[in-house]
């Protein structure tokens, strides 16, 4: 018997349930640690070694290091926790939506626009 | 016994934090939705609450993934704010009211809403926002306050029905309180945006004018919705609509428009604003 659910699937979409909780659970709790401005610090003097100290597995940490939303994403990462480390390097909002939609932020950003009229 | 005088939904973009501080209510990108707020904060000033009842998702601020509560409520004489790590202002503390607390705790949890209970807690600028929206550079606020966290955040989330109850228990609660305290019930959060994923800016304007208009007349209508359903019309992070849906079961009964206000894009979000009273 096949007692698992069929996961429901959008377009473009992942949903944070457990199997991505289960999964991004090193990579989430390191970017909860970036509430604190002293742990800020300690990530941009040595990244990789943040990264170890919080047992990132090394698809996090490639994800993690180059800044690729889609691939932490991938890795398990919440976009309210990921939006922490972003913050770190100054990335808004349209920075992130314009890198995982492969658009320029200008065309992000007008695109937000055009859905509201 | 206690009066609920209305309720107010609203977005709660972290953006907004920063607008405020840099003092861009008239900027033109800024200036569509701080316009909704004047008679907002005519018809407080009018129906005069002590406490606010805000009912709003943590974004990994007070509860971590190691700890998820489904509903949660603050029991504390005192909420602080802290850094998000976002470069937001972290504002002044906020005023609990701990009697109103322990009666809702102890009320909900004979109705059968076994709700985590917080003797601290830090709130994030999905509380801290709509305070400052409704009564602008009035610290500390004016009103006592009651924080209650729905997850948004970690699926599975409550349905909408479960929330809808979870309100009007809310709401009777209030109502059972030995004070003559009055009350106004805040949800914060929504409307539709996708912060992440190649669906990331997905908007649905049609949807929340729909909402929005069912949250008055028909409040039942958007629990016909799965979670799925309402991601998939929302976004993902779009189904903070909840916590409106909350909310307005806490006002019990049927409820007239005093203000609505809905505008896009605050940040990746479709911005929105409804004012509600008992009729």
């Amino acid at each position: 018997m096949n007692t698992s659910k069929q996961k429901r699937v959008i377009p473009g979409t992942t949903m944070f349930d457990g199997e991505q909780a289960r999964k991004g659970y090193a990579l989430n709790k390191m970017c909860f640690s970036f509430n604190s401005a002293e742990n800020r610090a300690e990530y941009l003097e040595d990244k990789e070694a943040y990264c170890d100290k919080y047992g990132l597995n090394e698809q996090q940490k490639k994800a993690a290091l180059s800044l690729q939303v889609l691939d932490m994403l991938a890795a398990g990462g919440n976009a309210y926790y990921l939006a922490k480390l972003g913050g770190i390097f100054g990335l808004d909002m349209q920075d992130v939506g314009a890198q995982q939609t492969g658009m320029t932020k200008e065309a992000f950003k007008a695109k937000l626009v055009e859905a509201g009229k | 016994m206690a009066k609920i005088v209305g309720g107010i939904n609203v977005t709660h973009v972290p953006y907004i934090g920063r607008a405020i501080a840099n003092n861009l209510q008239q900027d033109p990108y800024w200036k569509p939705f701080f316009d909704g707020f004047p008679p907002v904060r005519q018809w407080l000033a009018k129906v005069k609450p002590d406490i606010a009842v805000v009912i709003y998702n943590d974004h990994g601020l007070n509860f971590f993934l190691d700890k998820m509560p489904t509903f949660a409520i603050g029991a504390a004489p005192e909420y602080s704010n802290a850094d998000e790590g976002w470069g937001i202002p972290t504002l002044p503390p906020y005023q609990g009211d701990v009697d109103l607390s322990w009666h809702m705790i102890d009320s909900l949890i004979e109705e059968e809403f076994d709700i985590v209970t917080c003797q601290e807690m830090l709130v994030d600028h999905a509380f801290t926002i709509p305070l400052e929206l409704f009564w602008p550079d009035q610290h500390p606020c004016p009103v006592r306050t009651v924080p209650i966290c729905v997850n948004t955040v970690q699926f599975p989330l409550p349905t909408a029905a479960r929330c809808f109850k979870f309100g009007q228990a809310i709401g009777r609660t209030i109502e059972s309180w030995d004070s003559d305290a009055r009350v106004v019930v805040i949800g914060t959060g929504g409307l539709s945006h996708q912060l992440d994923g190649q669906r990331a800016g997905f908007i649905n304007k049609e949807f929340d004018l729909m909402f929005m208009e069912k949250l008055i007349s028909d409040p039942l209508w958007v629990t016909r919705y799965s979670i799925p359903d309402l991601v998939e019309l929302t976004g993902t992070q779009g189904v903070e609509l909840l916590n409106w849906l909350t909310a307005r079961g806490a006002l019990l009964g049927e409820v007239a428009k005093v203000h609505a206000n809905y505008h896009v894009p605050i940040s990746n979000t479709a911005s929105g604003l409804l004012c509600m009273e008992a009729v």
